[in-house]
């Protein structure tokens, strides 16, 4: 029971959690949060790994840590897209749902592109 | 005693203080009734553990780089955090909604 | 079980209980408060592993910026009803998922338990050719040199990103400047904090992306940094958000790519192939594109905060 096995537990919980919102959570905004946690649930996996390949007198294996700075930042930009998608639907409908249920009419006639 | 045990008794003790303020700022936090007045809890005490933690970390650190950025670090902090909780009071103060 | 196993079990715990309140609780202003708080928990988790850089990165992105962007969003859809929603699945189909999740975690669980002994490694690869690069952290070695085509695509992501969230303009707003969605009046204690931050900051950004090179660091956490004081000069109404059609804003996002693919091809005539360094060179080159990669990097991430081109209420 050491440092990285710990983590690594919490990481597959992270993992869990993230899934299970992302799946029942109706709202979009919700959605998106969840899928961050789980994101950064798989990252600090990766974290997991690399720290394992402590060798050399490196504390650390560096190739996954890259791959998890590189999966950071793409992440934030597909969280980034996904929430002006978000606020572009809100603007024109006046609700974030993606059901049928909450159309509004009023907005979904204005003549705008 | 010599002075690295000194020094090291300082540490333990300023971190120990820190922690209990921060301690004593989230139990404010969390039994105060309204906002402003777990805003008054919240600054006071973290300023004064935050403080007492860089205190009690300066004699850990290498001088004189490190110690330097330690500092920095523990000025920039205060001035976030005056200027949100001014930021969080103006709108309380302006009729924000209170919880 | 000594004081590290148990600061990791408590930091463990700690990490858990608070993605579960973001999830679990109905506010979304507290989630999303309580999402920026699992960012920075999740630095100290990763410095807990001894990987800086990441948690560098982490504390930048994850906390600040993504942070920003959730708080953001979060404050424009408030005025919305939750009763506008279709309920979540009935039990069976939160049951059901619950019990998928359940098991995913278990096989996760195993799989760290069960991984093997000892850990394989490329960590002799990674140190073996560090000196060849001129760098010191073996991190960013692999970032701009051993898998310096996986920065470069990322780089392009994010532009391909930012073009897709100008793509959600109106068409009679294409060009014009991004609002963040109507910001209020600064508050004066706002417009000090940006006035006394904004030289430290871009000092510490410069900072972190030089130091790089032989520390953790690099173009990642610097040019979150940068920008994080770009959002904070436009929140303070220091300064306007440049149009999304101005030639100059273009080229400073794209200027990382440009530099990027040039050393590449210039790669294909100088040395091996594409994206190689000529030997003795490789560490000058490095710096050039690190340069241009944070300026870009820190243009783009402030835009992507900014969001599509709309009308601003100004005058």
């Amino acid at each position: 029971m050491n440092v990285p096995t710990i983590l690594g537990i919490c990481a597959a919980g992270l993992i869990g959690l993230g899934l299970f919102s992302l799946i029942v959570e109706p709202q979009p905004l919700r959605k998106i949060l969840a899928f961050n946690v789980l994101g950064n649930g798989v990252f600090l996996f990766f974290g997991v790994v690399a720290r394992r390949g402590a060798a050399v007198g490196l504390f650390g294996d560096p190739i996954p840590q890259a791959l998890v700075i590189t999966g950071i930042v793409v992440g934030f930009s597909a969280t980034a897209l996904a929430v002006a998608l978000l606020l572009r639907l809100f603007d024109e409908t006046g609700s974030t749902s993606l059901g049928d249920d909450a159309q509004k009419e009023s907005k979904s006639e204005r003549a705008d592109s | 005693m010599s002075i690295a045990v000194a020094l090291n008794i300082l540490t333990i003790v300023a971190v120990s203080g820190g922690a209990f303020f921060f301690l004593a700022g989230t139990v404010g936090l969390l039994r105060f009734p309204d906002t402003l007045t777990r805003l008054h809890a919240l600054t006071k005490a973290d300023n004064v553990g935050l403080g007492l933690i860089m205190i009690g970390l300066l004699p850990r650190v290498a001088w004189p780089f490190d110690a330097l950025k330690l500092i920095v670090v523990w000025v920039l902090v205060l001035v976030a955090s005056a200027v949100s909780s001014q930021l969080i009071g103006r709108k309380l103060w302006r009729g924000g909604d209170g919880s | 079980m000594t004081i590290g196993v148990g600061f990791s079990i408590a930091l463990g715990l700690l990490i858990l209980a608070v993605a579960v309140f973001t999830i679990g609780t109905r506010d979304s202003f507290a989630a999303v408060v309580a999402f920026v708080v699992y960012g920075l928990l999740l630095s100290l988790g990763w410095m807990n592993l001894y990987c800086p850089d990441v948690a560098l990165t982490e504390a930048a992105v994850g906390g600040g910026v993504t942070g920003a962007l959730l708080l953001n969003a979060c404050a424009r859809v408030r005025s919305e009803k939750t009763s506008d929603f279709k309920k979540s699945p009935r039990w069976i189909g939160r049951g059901m998922a619950g019990l998928l999740c359940l098991a995913l975690s278990s096989g996760l669980v195993a799989v760290v338990i069960l991984l093997p002994n000892p850990a394989p490694t490329l960590a002799p690869e990674a140190t073996r050719s560090l000196s060849a690069t001129g760098l010191g952290n073996p991190v960013t070695a692999v970032l701009m040199a051993y898998r310096a085509l996986d920065t470069m695509l990322e780089k392009v992501v994010l532009l391909l990103a930012l073009v897709g969230v100008w793509s959600l303009a109106s068409d009679r707003f294409w060009g014009g400047r991004a609002t963040f969605g109507h910001l209020p009046e600064p508050d004066r204690p706002l417009i000090f904090l940006t006035r006394v931050l904004a030289p430290v900051g871009i000092i510490a950004g410069i900072y972190l992306f030089w130091v790089g090179a032989d520390a953790p660091g690099g173009a990642f956490a610097g040019g979150a940094i940068l920008s994080a004081i770009w959002i904070l000069v436009f929140f303070a109404g220091l300064s306007v958000v440049p149009a999304v059609g101005s030639l100059g804003l273009r080229i400073v996002l794209s200027v990382g790519i440009i530099i990027f693919l040039a050393a590449g091809v210039a790669g294909i005539s100088m040395a091996a192939g594409f994206l190689a360094y000529p030997a003795g060179f490789a560490k000058p080159i490095i710096v050039v594109i690190e340069v241009a990669m944070t300026l870009s990097i820190g243009a783009t991430l402030g835009l992507l905060v900014a969001g599509p081109p709309g009308e601003s209420l100004k005058p």
